[in-house]
């Protein structure tokens, strides 16, 4: 598999890290999909051969995990926290709000590859409610009336010549 | 007088000019616990969290101490420590402050646990989604290694620990201890079954294990400074130390506020340092810590016995912010997140929202909750999009009951104690929406009575 040296040197000092290789297991599907922006087929078979699995143990972790993929999504991943505190602050109407700026569904990437919008549950940042996180990056106090100029920022960071999001 | 604050573990939380790097923390007197701490006997440690009462900031409170207590030591296989850093309940974020504003506190803590439960290697399970929190974290141990406080020989003890940094991927069900160890092996979060999987005899790879909180691991780190008899002053009988109160929802200024265990009251909490409702509106329920604890219905009466032994009653603001308060009405303090709802707040709305988290984060592991939260879900947000039944309240109800107490984990709790609790409390609402949506179905040129009035929240 095609991987970059350096992510390749990453994981081989990982696995040794831990007493068990499989414990490594969530920390090398990160830094393949952090490299690759998904999760391959080919990407699976890499990983088990690695950790010395059968393919389907690594398969029933990737669609185990909301993080994990298995295609690639747009330039920029937006997630929106919908559960309680958030929901209570406006996150339904933010997340319309993006959807519309942004040219695309919920769950969906906007026509143009750019913009990947979806919902995620409680991120753990409820008293800066709601929240909105971007790619690898929280976003906080990002209430209805501000997610406008905030999908408008995230237009002006957002360029074809940006590979689909990694995150 | 204003309730006032005890920062012990957020002491320099949010302090201007206080920085994550080990000399910032060591200028603050950082690592000078373990130093000491370190010289005496692991025994000796667990002596003092036994005698400071403290108990588990993760949610079900259980005493430290005795947890520790429970390690099998015959068995000779090696010993494990993991701290939880995977928050990830609904109204809870105090763990990511420390984890992004004092990591050394964290890892020195976990470094002081793990010498006194002799741990091999100790592990900090961290949610995925925290990426910023993922990388602080690896480089203060990097930097605490270097001057050797984590890894070969610690400070000339003679004991060594590494701490692994260990990214979760977006999974709820991975901050309950067994599914945690489970993530952690490489597999699905699947928790496991107790008895015989109690983590302090099979743990991580079978291996004797103990998980704790992140802010548990730091108040070990003061319970030693001070003594664990002197911590047990600290708070009330029965539960010692601070609660670090994480409020959210409709408050003026929702943030987290450390105080000192039963010394200040829901009141306090929500007008003096969460600046009350917002302008013009009225509390009408408060989620007492994490979503998955009972709610409480402003206007509800507790029968209580009072600290002298007396029998006195609280309604929902003179609850004092403590475990044993809480369990007098009828819920949990849990993970000390507090989530308020102003009286714009659709309740069926907002347990929908939940049951529609619980469905979502149900590891599918066993039927009753798997299927259990996947119906409430679906039942709650067709009654919220104006197909509900009248039968649709006791249905709620009844499938709730089905699922807590039938499942390996506590998720099953979890999915049922919101429906438990929201069902009954409110159920004037619950009828008068469905109510006027049945007259709608019947009078469909009124539709309008049915239109949303609050916030969308499903």
């Amino acid at each position: 598999m095609n991987l970059s040296e350096k992510t390749l040197k990453y994981i081989d000092g990982l696995i040794p890290r831990y007493p068990q290789k499989r414990s490594a297991m969530l920390m090398v599907l990160h830094a393949i999909q952090e490299e690759q922006g998904f999760l391959s087929k080919e990407a699976i078979e890499w990983t088990a051969q690695k950790l010395e699995v059968v393919p389907m143990a690594v398969y029933e972790v990737v669609t185990f995990y909301p993080m994990f993929r298995q295609a690639p999504i747009g330039r920029r991943h937006v997630k929106v926290c919908r559960t309680l505190s958030c929901a209570l602050r406006g996150a339904y109407k933010v997340c319309d709000s993006l959807q519309h700026e942004l040219g695309c569904g919920l769950g969906q990437t906007s026509a143009d590859g750019n913009y990947t919008v979806e919902f995620v549950e409680c991120v753990a940042a409820c008293g800066s409610a709601p929240v909105v996180i971007v790619d690898d990056k929280l976003h906080e106090n990002i209430t209805p009336e501000k997610a406008p100029d905030f999908a408008a920022k995230i237009k002006k960071e957002t360029s074809p010549s940006l590979p689909p999001s990694r995150y | 007088m204003p309730a006032t604050e005890r920062r012990i573990i957020y002491r320099h939380i949010d302090e201007p000019g206080y920085t994550i790097d080990l000399a910032c923390y060591q200028r603050h007197g950082g690592y000078e616990v373990l130093r000491k701490a370190i010289a005496r006997k692991p025994e000796e440690l667990t002596q003092e969290v036994k005698d400071s009462g403290l108990k588990g900031r993760g949610g079900a409170g259980f005493p430290t101490g005795v947890k520790w207590g429970f390690l099998d030591r015959k068995s000779g296989k090696p010993v494990y420590l993991i701290c939880n850093a995977d928050e990830s309940e609904p109204g809870t974020y105090k763990d990511r402050q420390i984890i992004y504003k004092d990591p050394h506190q964290l890892i020195e803590g976990t470094v002081l646990s793990a010498y006194a439960i002799q741990a091999k290697l100790a592990f900090i399970y961290i949610r995925g989604e925290m990426f910023g929190g993922f990388t602080i974290l690896e480089r203060a141990i990097e930097e605490a290694r270097a001057a050797n406080f984590v890894g070969n020989n610690i400070l000339g003890s003679g004991y060594s620990v590494d701490i692994i940094v260990h990214r979760g991927a977006g999974c709820y069900i991975c901050g309950e201890e067994t599914g945690l160890i489970e993530s952690l092996e490489g597999k699905r979060a699947y928790p496991r079954i107790k008895p015989p999987y109690f983590p302090a005899v099979l743990g991580l790879y079978n291996c004797p294990t103990i998980v704790n909180n992140v802010e548990t691991l730091c108040q070990v780190k003061h319970v030693v400074d001070m003594g664990g008899k002197e911590f047990a002053k600290i708070g009330v009988p029965g539960d010692s130390g601070t609660h670090i109160w994480g409020i959210s929802g409709h408050v003026a200024k929702p943030g987290y506020y450390e105080i000192e265990s039963g010394k200040a009251t829901v009141r306090d909490l929500l007008y003096d340092f969460g600046g009350g409702p917002p302008a013009g509106r009225t509390i009408k329920a408060v989620i007492p810590g994490g979503v998955s604890m009972k709610i409480l219905r402003m206007g509800e009466k507790f029968k209580v016995k009072l600290p002298d032994g007396s029998a006195g009653e609280w309604g929902v603001l003179d609850i004092p912010l403590d475990s044993g308060s809480f369990a007098q009405c009828g819920t949990s303090l849990g993970t000390s997140g507090m989530i308020f709802m102003d009286d714009t707040t659709d309740m069926v709305e907002a347990l929908a929202n939940l049951n529609a988290f619980y469905a979502h984060e149900s590891c599918g592991q066993c039927t009753p909750c798997r299927e259990g939260s996947l119906w409430l879900k679906k039942i709650t947000a067709r009654v919220c999009d104006g197909g509900g039944r009248m039968e649709d309240i006791d249905l709620v109800k009844t499938i709730a009951d089905q699922v807590a107490g039938r499942t390996i984990c506590a998720h099953g709790e979890a999915v049922a104690w919101p429906c438990q609790s929201n069902v009954p409390k409110f159920r004037d609402e619950w009828e008068a929406k469905i109510r006027a949506q049945i007259h709608a179905r019947e009078h469909p040129e009124g539709a309008a009575a049915t239109a949303r009035t609050g916030l969308r929240l499903v």
